[in-house]
């Protein structure tokens, strides 16, 4: 698995603050800890009250690299501020993301292939998120005809379901885990898929509960990345476990340590 | 229409351990990038190597066909070790501390650290320590041999899930390598590399011995075993990525085919043994007859060549 660290996001009150103020330390603890914890990969998103995303996206990015050296996905709605991070990452990025809207994945193929880079693609289009798994299914296949018009390999795409919070959209649940699988199959080598985890619990009880739970199904279907805290331990445990039972992993008595050490 | 053959690429190669000392002599094992001999899917950057094993006591109970090439010096462990490396071409050793075994004398450390020295001295080629197989009088002498040999980068065993704290701590305090078995387990396999690490030992200095067990006695198994477990190393599977060595001289040399038999049979049981399993990923060979041993290491040359390529 692939797991995407996702706690560097303005929208988080501690570090929105920290971006508005520039307190790098805050960052700095929060990239090197969620690598710690197993993410291989770090969201970067300014959240929605920057004054000005193009520089604190530079910030962010400049900060981030000072402690740690793992890819980074910037995560940003405009491409301007996508594009001026793409100029400073040391490693391979991921675009975080285009939907299936064709002006959209034009501009963002575009950047991709200009900066070599993977691209997350979410399953929805101007209409919004389908809630079907037959339209998410219609949706990713244009995401992956597009990519490959530009000349994007499929593994270089993880292609997102979208996940909609149990307590609102309960239907969704068996649609997203369904498309999970789907999605592997629409062109070999297949493309990678990922979630945002997090959504599926948003205004439930029992928050970690519901996460790991869904993770859980989500790796038995075939997920292959996900957007998660990687600061949760039985979280990350369950994650471990699952792709134990699916034999990607051999077997020892101390198997979540022997995955920490890779 | 021509068959395009599937080539599978590693994404992170086998360790690569070093046994010996620079000035002396220095053998590097492991390293591999691929199954083995498939040149196509990756390098060996490194041959597998093959050692000459010689017991610190006169042997009890081998066979007359593995006694005649060593002749009396068997019963001079630094004279054997030097005929094993002037007159069969041995560029590793292994000596298996037998004299300390409760059957075989229970003789404590300070008889044998001299002959380590002296073999040492002697032959300065790297060396492979094993004890006589007793937990409990291992745990006694390791230790004190381990600190003997101190800067010597020798490769010393054997450690395994019940009985490993004592050695690694030693091995570690000293600069040696180390001996991690598993009974034909790939999960205990890892589970011992774990439990070795956690001490604070380099991976970098583990080798896996996965149990020997000879033609016609179950080889097949230890060859799946292997076999899994390289292809999970390739994957990036950091707690099996330790190369692997075998002991097919003592274990050949234990079957009534080799024992009983006219004189080639054991030599060629020897051979065969040795054969499957570097074609299974072995990268040290431990061996008992120098003509065995001299077979293996052509053919080693010939696959490292191309084969019939070449």
């Amino acid at each position: 698995m692939i797991v995407i660290g996702e706690l560097i996001n303005g929208m988080y009150k501690d570090v929105g603050k920290a971006i508005a103020n520039k307190e790098s330390d805050v960052i700095q603890h929060l990239a090197a800890d969620q690598v710690m914890a197993g993410a291989s990969v770090l969201d970067v998103n300014t959240g929605p009250y920057s004054q000005n995303p193009k520089d604190d996206m530079k910030w962010l990015i400049e900060t981030i690299q000072g402690v740690v050296q793992v890819p980074l996905a910037l995560d940003s709605t405009k491409a301007d501020v996508i594009e001026e991070g793409l100029k400073l990452v040391a490693k391979r990025a991921i675009i975080n993301s285009t939907n299936a809207d064709e002006a959209k994945m034009a501009v963002i193929f575009g950047l991709a292939k200009k900066y070599n880079t993977q691209v997350i693609g979410l399953a929805m289009d101007k209409s919004g998120v389908p809630n079907s798994k037959e339209k998410r299914l219609e949706l990713a296949a244009a995401i992956v005809a597009k990519a490959m018009e530009f000349g994007i390999n499929a593994e270089d795409l993880f292609l997102d379901p979208i996940v909609l919070p149990l307590n609102v959209a309960q239907a969704q649940g068996s649609e997203v885990l369904e498309s999970i699988r789907e999605f592997r199959l629409l062109c070999d080598p297949a493309p990678n898929t990922t979630i945002g985890l997090s959504n599926v619990s948003q205004g439930t009880k029992f928050r970690p509960l519901v996460n790991r739970t869904f993770l859980t199904m989500a790796v038995a279907n075939g997920l292959t990345s996900a957007i998660l805290d990687p600061l949760d331990k039985e979280l990350m445990d369950a994650m471990i476990t699952a792709e134990l039972v699916l034999n990607k992993a051999i077997y020892c008595d101390s198997f979540l340590e022997a995955y920490r050490k890779r | 229409m021509p068959i395009e053959l599937i080539k599978e690429k590693c994404s992170s190669p086998i360790n690569s351990v070093e046994i010996g000392v620079s000035g002396k002599k220095v053998v590097t094992i492991g390293g591999e990038s691929a199954m083995p001999f498939l040149f196509d899917e990756g390098n060996m950057p490194n041959a597998p190597r093959v050692a000459l094993e010689i017991l610190d006591s006169e042997p009890a109970e081998w066979p007359e066909e593995l006694i005649r090439p060593f002749g009396d010096s068997l019963k001079d462990p630094v004279g054997w070790a030097v005929k094993c490396v002037k007159d069969f071409g041995a560029g590793i050793l292994c000596v298996r501390l037998q004299s300390t075994h409760p059957d075989y004398g229970s003789k404590d450390a300070d008889h044998v650290i001299p002959i380590l020295k002296s073999i040492i001295k002697e032959t300065a080629v790297p060396l492979i320590v094993i004890g006589g197989g007793d937990d409990e009088r291992d745990n006694i002498v390791l230790p004190k041999v381990s600190q003997a040999l101190k800067g010597e980068n020798c490769l010393l065993g054997i450690a395994t899930q019940n009985n490993y704290k004592t050695l690694a701590a030693t091995a570690l305090a000293d600069g040696h390598s180390i001996i991690a078995e598993s009974p034909i387990d790939i999960n205990i396999a890892k589970q011992v590399n774990i439990l070795i690490s956690d001490m604070g030992f380099n991976p970098h200095k583990i080798l896996m011995h996965p149990t020997t067990t000879s033609l016609g006695y179950g080889m097949e198994y230890v060859y799946s075993i292997m076999e899994r477990g390289r292809l999970a190393a390739f994957i990036g599977d950091k707690m099996l990525a330790m190369p692997f060595i075998l002991f097919v001289g003592s274990e050949a040399w234990k079957t009534k085919e080799a024992k009983e038999a006219a004189s080639a049979q054991g030599v060629n049981w020897e051979i065969t043994t040795a054969v499957s399993m570097l074609q299974a990923g072995a990268d040290l060979l431990v061996m008992r007859h120098p003509e065995a041993a001299e077979n293996v290491r052509k053919y080693i040359e010939i696959v490292m060549n191309g084969g019939g390529k070449k």
